[in-house]
């Protein structure tokens, strides 16, 4: 094909956002929170990426052969090595091997390639790949390594040995997550300010913390989401509804009862919600199409997450709010539909003859 | 009569449609409430699968045999006491008889009364075929389905837990202790396949491996037929 006369408002693909660069720009995004995964993590983090990421484009390439596909052509549009990537950086830092490779078979075989691929999956792979594994794996997506710098932590190859066999003695070098000790606190029935004694703000938001690969650096995940908004990438308004959301109900509860419910602050700064607001929530195929519809979805994953958070069975809703969302997306759709050039939201022509 | 009636046509498209062309899961996407919820191991497929067929065999009989004797208008609730009179049947029999069993079914056994496909059988064949046929539908039918739930049981117990046939000499006997097997030994199981959505997995995995297969079939005979054809005009 070579349309090289183009008339009217179309958007050329080459200069302008392509599902390549999108892809691209959204994995240079993540980059730096995955840095400094690695970073405090240490080389079992790295490891852990790059099983998740190269399992992820293997099974790609596999689905796609069967399907009759070129494997090559589709690889390149980035969709699996971005899904790869989100995969690990949901995992704990030092999870086993096969995790990461079940997660990734997870999130592109029965997440996106059986609906027919990239642009027809309900739900989005990386979300489907972590709450598959959580409730099928609850001790191995649970073990919390502590931070720690990369060179004071284990070498390149005891680390292979962590990845491979796991951790000789994992009470003396993992514990519980803000959220997850909240959690256990309050069925020993402590109150917050008891539980949280030690917790520090600075460092939540620094990332450093106990919690998945990729997700505990608030400020970078930030950062990264805003350049995100600002290169065009994703609008506003799912992340603001998301995050509005959560706060609003963060801060009635907590004025309410401060010793049963988290401040803003820590649910902000705490467990995937960073990552999940800017990244996962924003995914273009799991989420409605209008401005009025992405409003809704985010409002409707910060409520579902303040509700899982406070009284749910599990310390962290992201995964289970997003699915639930995701599922609820060609309902917003069919209600709130965007306005075709020349109608009314409704589906009726403008009214020509009246306006002047 | 004959039993090699039963290898005549007619009876050999009722029993292929029954268990393959037609199957109630694969084909009808039929009677998937007992299918998901009991299938967590081949033994409770087998078992839901052996019950519902009890029940289907008996009532597509009944169904048949008073064809001319109920009327139109009203079949329907009649076919439903029907089936609700033999079920509960199933429901004593197992529960006195095979108590174990019944404890691991019993919730589900109720179910089978709501089974459209049992419905479905004695509307759409029982009421407008003779005896014999009928109760053949009523076994091909109920063997394809037994055969999908065990398939399907099977896959998720290998799965979800790395065994087989566990609890097998609950439901046959003593006897049949050797069916019980240990798939993959030091096996910490892989828990959603248990649950539920497994279910939903599983199935979606052999509705897609039954149209792969038909879809070669077809084209293998398209290809034979081509083959036919070029060689009856060369010569």
């Amino acid at each position: 094909m070579n349309n090289t006369a183009i008339s009217g408002p179309h958007i050329a693909a080459s200069n302008s956002n392509s599902t390549n660069q999108i892809m691209r720009k959204v994995i240079l995004a993540l980059l730096p929170a995955t840095g400094f995964g690695i970073v405090i993590f240490g080389w079992p983090a790295l490891y852990l990426c790059l099983i998740s990421v190269g399992s992820a484009l293997a099974f790609e390439a596999v689905c796609l052969q069967c399907r009759g596909l070129k494997p090559g052509h589709y690889l390149a549009d980035g969709s699996a090595l971005l899904t790869g990537l989100l995969v690990a950086l949901s995992l704990p830092a030092w999870a086993p091997w096969w995790i990461a490779i079940l997660g990734s078979a997870i999130a592109i075989v029965l997440g996106k390639q059986v609906y027919g691929g990239l642009g027809q999956n309900p739900f989005n792979p990386a979300m489907l790949a972590r709450v598959a594994l959580l409730i099928s794996f609850p001790v191995e997506m649970t073990t919390w390594v502590n931070p720690g710098l990369i060179l004071l932590g284990p070498g390149p190859i005891d680390s292979l040995a962590i990845i491979i066999s796991g951790v000789a003695n994992p009470d003396a070098v993992s514990g519980a997550t803000t959220l997850g000790s909240v959690k256990t606190g309050f069925s020993l029935n402590q109150t917050l300010p008891g539980i949280l004694y030690d917790y520090s703000g600075w460092l939540a938001l620094l990332g450093w913390e106990r919690g998945s690969l990729g997700e505990t650096s608030s400020l970078l995940l930030l950062a990264s989401g805003l350049w995100l908004w600002r290169q065009g990438v994703i609008q506003w308004y799912t992340p603001a509804a998301l995050l509005g959301t959560l706060s609003v109900l963060a801060l009635l509860s907590h004025w309410i009862d401060p010793q049963h419910f988290l401040s803003v602050w820590v649910h902000l700064n705490s467990g995937a919600l960073m990552l999940v607001a800017f990244f996962i929530a924003t995914d273009y195929v799991t989420s409605p199409n209008t401005r009025l519809g992405q409003l809704i979805f985010g409002a409707g994953c910060g409520l579902l997450i303040f509700v899982i958070r406070s009284w749910g069975g599990y310390p962290e809703g992201t995964g289970f709010a997003i699915l639930l969302m995701n599922a609820l997306t060609p309902v917003i759709d069919h209600y709130i539909k965007p306005r075709i050039y020349g109608r009314y939201r409704n589906g009726k022509p403008l009214d020509l003859g009246q306006t002047e | 009569m004959k039993l090699s009636i039963l290898l005549s046509a007619p009876y050999r498209k009722i029993a292929a449609d029954g268990l393959w062309h037609n199957n109630v899961v694969l084909s009808q996407n039929l009677a998937l409430c007992p299918l998901l919820a009991v299938t967590g191991t081949a033994t409770n497929g087998l078992g839901m699968g052996l019950a519902t067929m009890v029940v289907m065999v008996a009532s597509n009989a009944i169904v048949s045999a008073s064809r001319h004797l109920i009327p139109g208008e009203i079949r329907i609730p009649v076919f439903v006491l029907l089936i609700a009179v033999l079920v509960t049947l199933v429901d004593l029999l197992l529960n006195a008889w095979m108590h174990e069993l019944h404890k691991v079914l019993g919730l589900f056994i109720p179910l089978i009364v709501t089974n459209c496909v049992i419905l479905g059988r004695a509307e759409s064949f029982a009421s407008k075929q003779p005896l014999l046929p009928s109760l053949w539908d009523g076994l091909m039918m109920g063997a394809g389905f037994t055969l999908a739930m065990v398939t399907l049981g099977a896959g998720r117990e290998i799965i979800g837990s790395g065994s087989l046939f566990m609890n097998a000499s609950v439901l046959l006997g003593e006897s049949f202790r050797f069916m019980e097997t240990t798939v993959i030994p030091d096996y910490q199981g892989f828990l959603i396949m248990i649950l539920p959505p497994g279910g939903f997995i599983m199935l979606g995995f052999m509705v897609a491996g039954k149209r792969l297969i038909d879809l070669k079939l077809a084209n293998r005979k398209l290809a034979i037929h081509a083959q036919l054809q070029s060689a009856g005009a060369v010569s």
